[in-house]
């Protein structure tokens, strides 16, 4: 995963000059994950460079010279840390285009792993999509397979818009199949990942993998179960998800953020109110629990959507025991 | 006119080369016959009366709830703007400022028609109704707004600093923001990114002493801000608001360090406002006495003053350029009033940028 979107950037880096990459650790240390591997040796310093660690300077400068007419990618070390920047992000990069009446654009790129990870505790573990996903002027995505991050990333990159790309810690090392020619995936469509006829799971980032673990094995129970990974937040593909819903007509949403007023409790109403005749079910939600996160791993597991959790869920809305 | 204690003639000072640093010096002949920096000087002496009567019309028409929201005049601080902006290449350089950000928009450029305009919340303004008076922009002039976040315009400033390096395109940057705004983190992040990577940008703040309604010394650990420019081993240059050459002079001085050696200041420009902070505030935690004192040191009276003490203007010719400015505004006030309503249909419109093709 990591190897596809640093090829991303290094595609885009190469056909577009105004491309550059700006964040703690992108250069000499070459990512703190190691995404921008090599990059520096390439693209040198004024096209990959070394922050000191103030979000909110190097994230407002990225706006800035996004609004000049550059394409910059801004890599947050963690999105726990992109708080810190909130006020550019939501103020700047997202509303410059229709305070102004539509004199600009804003192309640039805020990418970094969002969600928890292991033994982090509660300031390193969080899954903030929310935040992003509340404002319109903001795209977002969140790529779940190399392939996937590849096509996406290169469209954002080329969007004229803000693009938020949630990573994730724990998917890094994912493998997959990346073709080595130039592709991209058009921000705004959803993927069916399993077909099935029975339950829709509409999914975003890395629940997705329990999701599909939790489809196999209901499977065996006779239950058919269809995979709808979002991949693109906002624009949001609804007419996949209501497509899929009408079809088997049960829903369950899985969201790792908090429950409160979330990516997932938003889709869960729009399938509420949209597919609310086809409905078989009420809507179901399996979220994070709604507690900070804390270190120690059995309670960091148990405050996390789980297979088992999703397997209840698939059960509830097909009202098996 | 005393400036730093040493009598100078106000011309030569405008006009005298400073050793090793100015591009377009010009030797020899007097400057006063120069037609070209007369018209200059009028030119500003324009702007500055612009800005002054346009605000009071619109303090006016705030006060008939034509004008809606927050309304923070610049009436005082009028040779900041005039002044620094006058020294700038528009072709390549840019400027940002805060949420009072009239004056600037008009120093830039930007119509009065379309400045009262926005302010009405009309089609035809600047920003075709949706940003009002804290958010004014013109891209085409190179005007970046007008940001309602305190502070929150530094950054982006700097970035598009970063912009004019990475391209090499000779551009420069102005960053204006009030006293308040220094203390906040983007200020401060921002000059150190502007010196590691020498960023072609000039930081202006506007000291009226007041952030909002509090006193600068009452929560500020100096009041003497350019000092702050040496904390990132910056130059910090203090600057006289009421005179519009030694703004002139010091903003010179800086884009040219930042132009040619990408060498980033901090200019203290002490002013004052004369007005509260928006329309909403009476002013109660200054004196009369205060306000009267700035007022005595009125930048428009004073280099009113001067260019008639130099010859370059009448008095005749002043009152006509006040009559003219006046119908200006007035016909700026017209347009607004019959321009349209923005269609309710352009309330979804430009939330997101179409690609580019």
């Amino acid at each position: 995963m990591r190897e596809a979107i640093r090829q991303a950037i290094d595609e885009e880096m190469d056909r577009d000059d105004r491309v550059f990459v700006l964040g703690e650790e992108v250069a000499e240390y070459d990512g703190a994950y190691k995404v921008s591997r090599g990059l520096l040796k390439k693209y040198g310093a004024l096209r990959v460079v070394d922050t000191p660690i103030t979000e909110l300077g190097f994230t407002g400068l990225g706006v800035g010279a996004a609004l000049a007419g550059l394409r910059p990618i801004v890599e947050w070390m963690t999105f726990n840390f992109a708080l810190l920047a909130l006020d550019q992000v939501i103020n700047n990069a997202a509303k410059m285009r229709y305070m102004s009446g539509g004199q600009f654009r804003c192309p640039i790129v805020f990418r970094g792993p969002n969600g928890p990870a292991e033994y982090l505790s509660s300031q390193h573990s969080q899954s903030l999509q929310t935040y992003f996903a509340h404002v319109p002027g903001l795209k977002i995505i969140a790529p779940t397979s190399p392939y996937d991050a590849k096509g996406l990333l290169k469209s954002a990159i080329r969007d004229d818009n803000p693009v938020i790309v949630l990573e994730s810690e724990m998917s890094y090392a994912w493998k997959g199949e990346v073709p080595s020619e130039d592709y991209t995936i058009p921000l705004g469509q959803a993927q069916i990942k399993r077909e099935g006829t029975d339950v829709t799971i509409v999914v975003h980032g890395k629940p997705l993998k329990m999701v599909l673990e939790a489809a196999e094995e209901v499977a065996q129970q006779g239950i058919a179960v269809e995979v709808v990974d979002v991949r693109s937040i906002r624009p949001l593909d609804e007419q996949t998800i209501y497509d899929s819903v009408r079809k088997t007509n049960r829903a369950v949403v899985v969201d790792e953020s908090w429950p409160f007023a979330s990516v997932g409790s938003h889709i869960a109403w729009l399938i509420s109110h949209y597919c609310f005749d086809e409905l078989d079910a009420q809507v179901e939600l399996v979220s994070g629990e709604d507690v900070p996160m804390p270190y120690n791993h059995s309670l960091e597991l148990a405050a996390q959507p789980s297979v088992e959790k999703i397997i209840m869920a698939i059960k509830n809305v097909c009202y098996r025991s | 006119e005393s400036i730093q204690g040493k009598e100078i003639d106000f011309v030569s000072r405008f006009f005298a080369p400073h050793v090793g640093i100015n591009e377009d010096s010009v030797t020899g002949e007097k400057m006063v016959k120069d037609r070209k920096k007369t018209e200059k000087l009028t030119k500003s002496l324009y702007d500055m009366v612009l800005i002054r009567i346009f605000e009071e019309r619109s303090a006016q028409l705030y006060g008939m709830r034509k004008i809606g929201g927050f309304c923070h005049l610049y009436i005082g601080q009028e040779a900041v703007a005039v002044g620094s902006i006058a020294v700038l290449d528009l072709k390549k350089d840019y400027v940002l400022t805060s949420y009072r950000d009239h004056g600037h928009a008009l120093a830039m450029g930007v119509s009065a028609r379309k400045v009262m305009a926005e302010l009405y919340g009309k089609e035809t303004g600047c920003s075709k109704g949706k940003g009002g008076s804290m958010h004014l922009f013109d891209i085409q002039k190179h005007f970046y707004g007008g940001n309602g976040i305190v502070g929150s315009q530094i950054p982006v400033a700097t970035g598009i600093a970063y912009k004019q390096r990475y391209t090499k395109d000779g551009g420069v940057t102005l960053c204006f923001f009030g006293d308040g705004a220094i203390h906040q983190g983007a200020f401060h992040e921002s000059l150190n990114l502007a010196k590691i990577w020498q960023l072609p940008i000039v930081y202006i703040v506007e000291n009226n002493i007041y952030g909002m309604g509090t006193a600068a010394s009452r929560v500020s650990s100096i009041t003497d801000f350019e000092k702050m420019a040496a904390a990132y081993d910056l130059l910090g240059v203090v600057v006289d608001g009421m005179d519009y050459f030694d703004v002139v002079e010091k903003t010179k001085e800086a884009v040219y360090r930042a132009r040619k050696n990408g060498i980033a200041s901090l200019l203290h420009v002490k002013t004052y406002r004369y007005r509260g902070h928006s329309m909403s505030d009476p002013a109660k935690y200054r004196s009369k006495q205060e306000v009267e004192s700035y007022k005595q040191m009125d930048p428009i009276e004073k280099l009113k003053g001067q260019l008639i003490k130099e010859g370059l203007l009448s008095g005749k010719e002043y009152e006509k350029m006040r009559d003219k400015i006046k119908e200006v505004v007035e016909d700026a006030v017209r347009f607004a009033e019959e321009s349209p309503q923005p269609a309710l249909e352009s309330l979804h419109a430009d939330v997101y940028a179409p690609m580019e093709k």
